[in-house]
């Protein structure tokens, strides 16, 4: 319940156009799971098992079959016949049901049966409000995943993108899925780089409001802002430490784009590192370590690689004359970036301990690359038919989805962290 | 001093009769020294001034004037270049010379960018255009705390099509003054 509240902090008016997505490629091996309708679901739309069937399709593990009326359909408290779903080709077997509580709230409970074991997986009673529906079904798919992958789901978390409509820019925010978008940010000024806090409360991004760069973080709930970064020149890129207190930014301030470590209330700016070249587009790894960063001192922009408290930077892409905007994997060990690739700029994935490298995409101008916290998915922005558009691609290449909205050009994506 | 005196006057002298011959209506008497004449007001010759523009008492109106080149705002950059071509010094040399004479002159130096690639290195990309032409403007005398150079990257395009043509007008820093941003 605690977790559920956790997710109803935005209090910004909802906005118009949602995120629709389609799957545009699946996985090799997809588990089979039977998702029976919950029963009395109907009393709380849009339901609850179509939203989970949806969500465990979604990350390509998952397939979902095509069950008969089921008479009465079995939920959380029937024994189950293991042989009789067996029959029908199901490894997994998601039941449950629905109830309206005579103070108007709803009560939702499900059972998660592992059908090739012949066992119980365990399961859940929540309760809820009419309008946790949506977010009560991520909880339960997020259940799922991880019982049967072994690894958490995403199913509870965010996205931050931009939507350029006219002359008009809006940061939303959106469940992953694209349901739900709220502006947090509307302006006639671009708004680019949004990245969220570790702890998914605050955004940071640079907004060009002022005729010029500068750096702002955003408070979701209550939709304060402050600037962080407003020297002269231009202030961008910014990268927040994995502590949550302090970013790394790009300030011109003292000419050429450079590097710097800036306090979250903008106190404390001092310089990471020195260069005659544009340093830009700063990442932490996820241990703090390591500062990620394109540079283009060698001539082309490539990534580079360098401590933290500033240091020595060691070159980290070499393949192509075009390699930016670095994103490490949630385990650190593979890195994300954009290349140009025959003039087609896509997502590259480099494996850090082998150095291989896989292009993992087929689009020709994808920017922005994102990981889902559980580092299974890439966010990225892409173009198709002159409009911005969000796409999803597996980490394996293999799964690639589309997000759209009706109107607007869609760019700049940023997954969020994990809800607790 | 007396001779510069007599220099003095004989212009003033050759310079009325100039006027005078040129305006007059023929046979009319000429008006200076004879206050005690008897000369019709309609008369009187009328020696035709051009009008100051609107505000061109303002060494700024200069900035809005299209006859001066100081209206003109924009440098445009060769692909992944960023040295100011020779036919954009003149323009550079020129908006060096009003700071220098305008102390109080405040500059925005914006710095833009193709689309292609990474919005973020793009944002350095207009930046080292930017900083070229600031760098510029103070070899040439401007001060560095009248100028300020940033960076719109690829974000606020001229021109919205995807081709080089495009590219071309979109490689551009755009020099504003303040109260033009």
């Amino acid at each position: 319940m605690i977790r559920l509240l956790a997710l109803l902090f935005f209090c910004i008016p909802a906005a118009h156009a949602q995120l629709s997505i389609e799957i545009t490629g699946a996985g090799a091996q997809r588990i089979p799971i039977a998702i029976v309708p919950f029963a009395g679901e109907n009393t709380l739309p849009p339901g609850i098992s179509n939203i989970v069937r949806a969500d465990l399709e979604r990350s390509g593990l998952f397939r979902g079959l095509e069950l008969p009326p089921l008479v009465p359909p079995p939920t959380e408290t029937t024994s189950i016949n293991y042989a009789e779903w067996r029959s029908r080709l199901a490894d997994a077997l998601l039941v449950g049901s629905v109830q309206q509580r005579p103070d108007g709230r709803f009560e939702v409970r499900f059972r998660l049966h592992d059908v090739v074991k012949q066992a119980p997986l365990g399961g859940v009673a929540y309760t809820l409000n009419k309008d946790q529906a949506r977010a009560t079904a991520h909880r339960i798919s997020d259940f799922v995943y991880e019982k049967l992958t072994g690894e958490k789901g995403v199913f509870s978390t965010r996205i931050a993108y931009v939507v350029k409509r006219g002359n008009r820019y809006e940061l939303q925010i959106a469940d992953y899925d694209g349901a739900n978008a709220e502006t947090a940010l509307a302006s006639f000024e671009p708004i680019i780089s949004p990245v969220w806090s570790p702890d998914g409360k605050r955004l940071a991004y640079v907004s060009f409001e002022n005729k010029k760069p500068v750096v702002y973080i955003h408070s979701l709930a209550d939709g304060r802002r402050h600037v962080v970064a407003n020297f002269k020149g231009s202030n961008s890129a910014p990268a927040w430490a994995p502590d949550g207190n302090r970013l790394a930014v790009v300030l011109s301030r003292e000419g050429g784009s450079q590097l710097f470590m800036i306090n979250a209330d903008g106190s404390g700016v001092r310089r990471l590192a020195s260069s005659t070249a544009i340093d830009t587009e700063p990442r932490f790894s996820p241990d703090g370590q390591s500062i990620y960063f394109t540079s283009d001192r060698g001539g082309t922009p490539q990534i580079y690689r360098m401590p933290a408290n500033g240091g020595e930077p060691q070159r980290v892409t070499f393949e192509g004359s075009y390699n930016v905007s670095p994103r490490i994997s949630p385990d650190g060990k593979t890195l994300a970036y954009i290349t140009r690739n025959d003039g087609k700029f896509q997502v590259a994935l480099l494996d850090l301990s082998t150095r291989q490298v896989q292009i993992l995409t087929d689009s020709d101008r994808d920017e922005s690359p994102s990981f889902s916290p559980n580092g299974r998915m890439i966010l990225l922005a892409t173009v198709i038919g002159e409009r911005g558009v969000l796409s999803a691609v597996s980490a394996d290449g293999r799964v690639k989805q589309r997000l759209s909205t009706a109107a607007g050009d869609v760019r700049e994506p940023a997954w969020g962290p994990f809800i607790e | 001093m007396r001779a510069m005196l007599c220099v003095l006057s004989a212009a003033t002298l050759v310079l009325a009769s100039c006027a005078t011959e040129e305006q007059k209506p023929a046979g009319q008497a000429p008006v200076e020294g004879k206050p005690g004449a008897p000369q019709p007001v309609q008369t009187q010759p009328v020696k035709p001034v051009e009008t100051p523009k609107a505000g061109a008492t303002s060494p700024f109106a200069a900035l809005k004037d299209p006859k001066s080149i100081l209206s003109k705002r924009s440098v445009y950059f060769d692909f992944d270049k960023f040295e100011v071509k020779a036919e954009y010094r003149p323009l550079v040399e020129a908006h060096a010379k009003f700071l220098r004479d305008n102390p109080s002159a405040k500059m925005l130096i914006q710095g833009n960018a193709d689309e292609r690639g990474s919005r973020e290195y793009n944002v350095g990309l207009g930046q080292r255009r930017s900083d070229a032409v600031k760098k510029m403007l103070t070899l040439l005398g401007a001060r560095e705390d009248q100028i300020e150079a940033v960076s719109l990257g690829e974000e606020k395009p001229a021109c919205s099509e995807h081709s080089e043509e495009c590219w071309a007008k979109n490689r551009r820093d755009d020099m504003l003054y303040s109260g033009e941003y």
